[in-house]
């Protein structure tokens, strides 16, 4: 099998297992995110990425874009709620994620900086 | 003449392959338009790829529902895709361990500034109950998104939506907003733009540089994982003091 293949394979394999957990155990988790920490327990237990994972996951990874669009053309369903209510809309994400990506960027810095002594490059 | 390309259409417009390879041609001339401005922010991809479609789909008059049963095969993607996120977490382990306590503090700051400027912006404007609990989500996945709108009493393809729109903000202006900061490090600047703009945000920033990426990447994770688990007990909470 090609690295591709069996990486894809193996991302199959782990979300199965996360969506397998997250049932039996009744988390309230998406079972996508259980498989991501349960393969990064068994990739950091083994100590390095194989081949075949970092074939699949880069190649997915790169084009993680195209994955949302068709869960955005979903907008031709509420073009009417979106008309109507618009402005507030778009003023909560446009500010609210401005927000978002200042907060996290500046308390990051900062305190990556303080642990460092002041040599965050 | 007109006849057989008629039952032609009828007959792929009614298959799964119709969805699919439109999502594909779109997304692959929205990508060759980001190419060309070299990865400019301003020409992300996505919004170039959903304008097509839905122009595509309003001229044919093809419903949405129709649309997925194609679209799916992508959609489905998303899936291995968050999981597949461990990869570049493993190989920055070190890093990451060595600014756990960065990370922790910008997770929490971060997530509850997402969405509580997000909730409270929207309620101030007037915007409905429905739309506010599936706007509250928006910085996390769509998938996750839409498994939270839920909870919250929202509409899952309405906070799918929003999520989007978010990720597309995100990765078009956060340039223009850490340069305004003077953010330098690579790991804030990925670790930003992953955790208020998912996986369009950790895409953009995979585009840009391999440590933003892993960072992104991070955030990306942690903020669906955080979000999943403390979203729902905070509105809830919310609610009661109404």
């Amino acid at each position: 099998m090609s690295p591709f293949l069996a990486g894809v394979t193996w991302l199959l394999v782990f979300q199965s297992l996360g969506e397998a957990l997250v049932r039996l155990a009744g988390l309230p988790l998406p079972g996508p995110v259980a498989g991501m920490a349960l393969l990064l327990g068994v990739l950091l237990a083994r100590g390095g990425v194989p081949e075949a994972f970092a074939a699949a996951a880069d190649a997915l990874a790169r084009h993680l874009s195209l994955l949302f669009v068709p869960a955005g053309v979903g907008v031709m369903l509420y073009a009417r709620q979106l008309a109507d209510e618009w402005v507030p809309i778009v003023v909560a994400l446009v500010v609210s994620t401005v927000l978002a990506i200042a907060v996290a960027a500046l308390v990051f810095a900062r305190l990556a900086k303080r642990g460092r002594g002041g040599s965050e490059s | 003449m007109t006849e057989p390309f008629f039952a032609l259409w009828v007959y792929l417009a009614a298959t799964p392959l119709a969805g699919l390879t439109l999502t594909l041609v779109a997304y692959g001339a929205g990508y060759a338009l980001y190419a060309r401005s070299r990865f400019h922010p301003l020409a992300n991809p996505v919004p170039i790829a959903v304008a097509i479609v839905v122009a595509a789909l309003a001229a044919t008059r093809t419903p949405y529902a129709a649309y997925f049963d194609g679209a799916q095969f992508v959609h489905f993607l998303l899936g291995p895709a968050v999981v597949g996120l461990a990869v570049p977490l493993a190989r920055e382990w070190p890093r990451v361990k060595r600014l756990a306590w960065p990370i922790a503090a910008a997770l929490a700051a971060g997530s509850v500034v997402a969405s509580a400027s997000a909730v409270v912006i929207a309620w101030a404007l007037g915007a409905s109950p429905q739309t506010i609990a599936s706007i509250a989500p928006k910085s996390v996945t769509a998938p996750i998104a839409m498994g939270i709108a839920e909870s919250l009493g929202g509409l899952p393809a309405l906070a799918a939506v929003f999520a989007v729109t978010t990720g597309v903000l995100g990765a078009v202006v956060a340039r223009f907003v850490l340069d305004a900061l003077r953010i330098e490090s690579w790991a804030a600047r990925g670790f930003a733009l992953g955790l208020a703009a998912h996986g369009i945000g950790t895409a953009r920033a995979f585009q840009v540089h391999a440590e933003a990426g892993a960072f992104a990447g991070l955030a990306f994770g942690l903020h669906g994982l955080v979000a999943a688990l403390l979203l729902p007990a905070v509105l809830l909470l919310l609610r009661s003091l109404h």
